[in-house]
């Protein structure tokens, strides 16, 4: 989960990961390094093993979404394909009108990782460096704020969309995320800001620099690397979500991309390569983005999830 | 009065950073919530007005076989999502840790960390769907698979037999979930001081007795882990959506999904409000303790 993943990032520069590298170089230094003996080997077979079994899924359906329909109804899934066609995937994506959703889905998260870490820097801000009397009750109210069962909040939500004329627009769902993923930002944010150097803060006050000038000046700037692991987060987080938008986003034309792939899937006349190329590309976009973000993620998710 | 006044500067001024964060949580998070809670007392089609109906939701719930369905449902998709995985994840992490890392570098252990942490990148539903087409009955890769290997006895209609579609989904979680434990863990373990471990292995500790080590020593992470996902599992919608819709029957019926139906399928809407604030006052107690068990043990290893 993911937001499933609320896992704190308690520090603010995480350290440099000292983990397997440093074990090696250590070993090496001291020539300790363990023997590769059989049962060494087998173990690493094995593992590989289970990493290719894991993996084999998006084998399959890579495979199966570059075929055409008959060669599939001939051979069968497990077949490699023998002539590879992006016709099916394209025919999926002019019929659902992918690059329609892949825009909604960039819209809502671009917009939700922008303006949630907007939301969270002035409370984590006043949280972390002002420490206001009855910050942990404060601290509460946002995790709580994450926590809570979107279940819960979805009738009313729904109800007042609708109410106000937000309903079916793709700023309702920006406006929930923001302030669920913020709150959790505030949380996070706020311990990181805990441990900022009180010297620099005192000085630039004492010096006669306005709180407004202190965040916008000293604290964000200083901040910034863990503002971005906050802002990719957001950004996957939303573009991950499924059941708000699910309730909120009905019309074809505003929804986004989880959402298009799992109605698709839905409609009795997707065939099973179609189906196929609807999985490959509802989740070609996640892989890039783990690629691209991948030192930002796994950083995030694992730095400091103990303080 | 000069030290009053460097005082002030310093610690006051800071609640106009606060206000605007706290008015938005309050609207936008609050004020549904606690209407969910008010409308859980009434009855209400979502048309019209609610009326008063006090208890009379929460005692249909507790005599409503479905709900006590979903619930027992739940437990074993927790099983799935947060036992399951942590106690693999565990062994994976222990494995590339202390045989991998040391014999074969780190370039082996980052490969299979990353390999093993795919799934975790998709949104669940994608999950879903690639799964709900492997295990599809007709033109799925599993079925195909076994009827390949001349075991066409095995092959079933996964997720449509009462018996094998919520053992299906929890096997589908797991795939998922995995990743999560085994990058946390991979972490955790690389604050053991590699000498302790060493240590052990020169006095003859056997692997068992090294993992039971480990195990001790980064129980922070397993408890943040098991809160996480535990919490996550008791919220799972997604992957019941696409793959059964809680079916067959009530076999995969999950509480958030029967309070989907509830709320948007029959017109229940105050039945689905009940239902999702019971969920809500177990999320919020595991939440609790979740907190406590962390400050406990924190004080337990400063105490240490």
């Amino acid at each position: 989960m993911k937001a499933r993943k609320a896992i704190p990032v308690n520090e603010p520069q995480p350290a440099p990961e000292p983990g397997v590298g440093a074990l090696r170089a250590r070993g090496s230094v001291r020539s300790r390094r363990g023997r590769r003996n059989l049962t060494a080997w087998t173990v690493l077979l094995v593992l590989f093993l289970f990493m290719g079994l894991v993996l084999s899924p998006f084998l399959v359906v890579a495979m199966n979404a570059v075929k055409s329909a008959t060669e599939y109804s001939n051979l069968g899934p497990l077949a490699l394909p023998r002539h590879l066609t992006l016709e099916v995937i394209q025919r999926f994506w002019e019929r659902v009108d992918f690059s329609g959703k892949l825009w909604n889905s960039f819209v809502i998260s671009g917009s939700v990782a922008v303006l949630a870490t907007l939301f969270a820097l002035p409370s984590a801000f006043a949280l972390g460096i002002g420490r206001l009397r009855g910050r942990a009750a404060y601290l509460v109210v946002f995790i709580v704020a994450n926590t809570l069962p979107h279940e819960a909040l979805a009738y009313p939500i729904y109800t007042f969309a609708k109410a106000l004329g937000l309903y079916d627009t793709r700023l309702s769902v920006v406006i929930v995320f923001t302030v669920i993923q913020g709150a959790f930002g505030t949380y996070l944010l706020s311990s990181v800001l805990s441990a900022f150097p009180r010297e620099l803060v005192e000085a630039a006050l004492v010096d006669g620099c306005s709180k407004l000038q202190l965040l916008v000046r000293i604290v964000t700037p200083v901040s910034l690397p863990t503002l971005a692991v906050l802002f990719t987060f957001f950004f996957i987080w939303t573009w991950n979500e499924f059941f708000l938008p699910l309730i909120l986003l009905v019309s074809d034309a505003r929804q986004t991309v989880p959402i298009a792939v799992s109605v698709a899937q839905g409609q009795h006349n997707v065939d099973a390569t179609m189906a196929s190329a609807s999985a490959l590309l509802g989740f070609l976009p996640c892989i890039a983005f783990f690629l691209l973000f991948q030192r930002t993620l796994t950083r995030g998710v694992t730095a400091g999830s103990v303080k | 009065m000069q030290k009053r006044r460097v005082s002030k500067v310093l610690h006051q001024g800071y609640g106009p950073f606060l206000l605007p964060g706290l008015l938005l949580v309050g609207l936008v998070v609050g004020v549904p919530f606690l209407t969910n809670v008010v409308v859980s007392f009434t009855r209400w089609t979502g048309v019209g007005w609610p009326r008063f109906a006090g208890l009379a939701n929460y005692r249909r719930a507790l005599a409503d076989s479905t709900f006590w369905a979903s619930f027992q449902n739940n437990l074993i998709l927790i099983l799935a999502v947060t036992v399951i995985p942590t106690l693999l994840g565990l062994v994976v992490a222990m494995v590339l840790y202390d045989t991998v890392a040391r014999r074969f570098g780190a370039g082996a252990v980052s490969v299979l960390k990353a390999g093993l942490y795919v799934p975790q990148v998709l949104p669940v539903v994608v999950a879903g769907i690639v799964w709900g087409w492997i295990l599809d009955p007709g033109g799925g890769a599993l079925n195909a698979l076994l009827r390949a290997a001349g075991l066409s006895g095995l092959a079933r209609s996964w997720l449509g037999d009462p018996a094998t579609a919520l053992p299906s989904v929890g096997g589908i979680m797991v795939w998922f979930q995995l990743g999560y434990p085994l990058v946390i863990f991979m972490a955790a373990v690389q604050r053991i001081d590699p000498q302790i471990l060493e240590a052990a292995e020169l006095d003859g500790a056997r692997w068992r007795h090294r993992f039971h080590l480990v195990t001790h020593l980064i129980r922070p992470e397993i408890l943040v882990v098991v809160l996480t996902t535990t919490i996550y599992a008791l919220k799972l919608f997604g992957p019941i959506y696409v793959l059964t819709r809680g079916g067959p029957g009530t076999a995969t019926i999950v509480p958030s999904y029967f309070a989907y139906q509830a709320f948007f399928e029959r017109a229940q809407v105050g039945y689905g409000a009940a239902i999702t604030t019971l969920m809500t006052v177990i999320i919020l107690a595991l939440t609790a303790f979740f907190i406590r068990a962390q400050h406990h043990q924190e004080r337990a290893m400063e105490g240490r």
